[in-house]
């Protein structure tokens, strides 16, 4: 009885090395495609055509400039390299897989608040992974930064920001000055 | 407690001091004096490091407000060039500043502050301002006389007055979207609009620590400070900075002291002053007056 259960931990066991020996190649710039529409918060402004292949060039096929540790290659910022310095592949890269477009909805804070085991409580919301991944970079290398330059604006983000058809008259004056 | 308590230790105490400590257990009995605001009520941490000037916030909060249109376009960015405070027809405005050393301006978001112990609130003579328990300084209209004490009490020089009506007094700052939003337990417009999630909203309490846990893990990108974590008894906005915050417009030198603190013995004797002072030195004067009127009396007899 027990010799059977041995011989069954080892076959698992064997099962197991042999999956982490084919995860060992990390993930690949290959695997992803060229081209990727960014359009889940679509909204004042239209998705955004988000070149893959260029960026895959701009950082010379290092994934973990923008992927933190989920490619299978070790973080480089050392805050996060003190845990993730070993990272396994992940089944998600996207940032919708993991950054939540509701961050400041009760549900969401409800959830952090009540999950003990959560160390990243401050995981920022969708939207903000965007942009501080993007911006942040794309100011350091003196790429474009303006809101237009990446997606231009929608109907809807015209009226909200009272340009385009729905600019001021000219002469308007503020609210309250004589 | 009430056991090592006996009757010398109560009397000791003064019979009301006394008997507070026995309720309160080891707290001071003055502690009971100051708010230091609702426990479970939510706020926004404001991280300027973060804010590219998009103006974002500003829109958002003029659609969801309801505000009139703005004289420029929310994406004009030559705003930008002169500092701007709020207004009746702006409850949030994003200002410029050029930081020496610094190779990048930076942005700095202004709107209510929504204190814990809000100096509008206190001064406020009809009882127009109201804190509510999810953090917000909200104000009614209806009973505001148009005094405008609250906009020389603010520390932050928020409260806007509308000047276009002279019967209907209005005050007009930012709520928090408390009637929209907040009360129902979402984030105001602007923390929604933000691309660059400058704008962390949730319990005060947990942005505190998140603060500082942000700080200690970038020690080179902030200052080592929250401002509003202290700053006039608190406030459910706070700011964290990569410069001192006296070079991105804040004023450093309120103190932690709740504004209603500094008049608190004042506005104790007002009453008193009132109602005993007319009183008491209308006798004086006729008694010092009673000789006269009746030599001018008996003059008159004479006559």
């Amino acid at each position: 009885m027990k010799r059977k259960h041995y011989l069954i931990a080892g076959l698992a066991g064997l099962v197991v090395l042999a999956g982490a020996q084919a995860g060992v190649t990390a993930m690949d710039a290959a695997d992803a495609p060229a081209d990727i529409e960014i359009n889940s918060l679509a909204q004042l402004y239209e998705p955004v055509q988000f070149d893959h292949a260029m960026h895959v060039d701009a950082t010379s096929g290092s994934c973990v400039t923008c992927h933190h540790h989920t490619t299978g290659a070790p973080a480089e910022d050392p805050n996060c390299a003190r845990c993730h310095r070993t990272a396994a592949e992940s089944d998600v890269v996207g940032c919708k897989d993991c950054h939540s477009a509701k961050r400041f909805e009760a549900d969401y804070l409800k959830g952090v608040a009540e999950n003990k085991a959560l160390y990243h409580t401050e995981k920022v919301g969708l939207k903000g992974a965007y942009h501080l991944r993007c911006m942040g970079c794309h100011r350091e290398m003196g790429a474009p930064v303006g809101c237009q330059d990446c997606h231009s604006r929608t109907d809807a983000g015209d009226k909200m920001f009272r340009a385009g058809k729905y600019a001021p008259a000219p002469g308007t004056k503020p609210a309250g000055s004589h | 407690m009430m056991s090592t308590l006996n009757r010398r230790k109560f009397l000791k105490g003064g019979l009301l001091g006394g008997a507070a400590a026995t309720v309160l257990g080891t707290k001071k009995a003055e502690a009971a004096h100051s708010f230091g605001g609702y426990p479970e009520s939510m706020g926004v941490l404001v991280d300027l490091t973060r804010c590219v000037g998009c103006r974002s916030c500003e829109a958002a909060c003029n659609k969801e407000q309801g505000l009139p249109t703005p004289a420029q376009p929310f994406d004009d960015q030559s705003v930008l060039n002169q500092k701007r405070r709020t207004s009746e027809g702006a409850y949030t405005v994003v200002n410029r500043y050029e930081v020496p050393g610094q190779d990048h301006p930076l942005f700095r978001k202004i709107q209510c502050n929504h204190c814990n112990e809000p100096a509008c609130l206190t001064s406020c003579f009809v009882n127009a301002y109201k804190k509510t328990p999810e953090g917000a300084v909200v104000y009614d209209a209806s009973v505001c006389v148009g005094c405008r004490t609250c906009m020389v009490a603010c520390p932050f020089y928020v409260p806007a007055y509308s000047y276009s009506s002279v019967l209907n007094p209005v005050v007009k700052k930012c709520i928090f979207c408390y009637d929209t939003r907040l009360k129902l337990g979402r984030p105001p417009a602007c923390v929604e609009a933000c691309p660059q999630e400058v704008l962390t909203f949730g319990r005060r309490q947990d942005l505190i620590k998140l603060g500082h846990e942000r700080i200690r893990s970038n020690p080179d990108r902030y200052v080592d400070h929250i401002y509003g974590e202290k700053e006039v008894g608190g406030t459910a906005w706070m700011y964290l900075s990569s410069v001192g915050f006296e070079n991105v417009g804040f004023d450093t030198e309120l103190g932690n002291e709740p504004i209603i603190n500094y008049v608190k013995e004042f506005l104790t004797i007002v009453p008193m002053v009132l109602t005993i002072w007319p009183a008491l030195f209308g006798g004086f004067h006729l008694l010092a007056t009673r000789k006269e009127a009746v030599k001018n009396e008996q003059q008159a007899n004479k006559r």
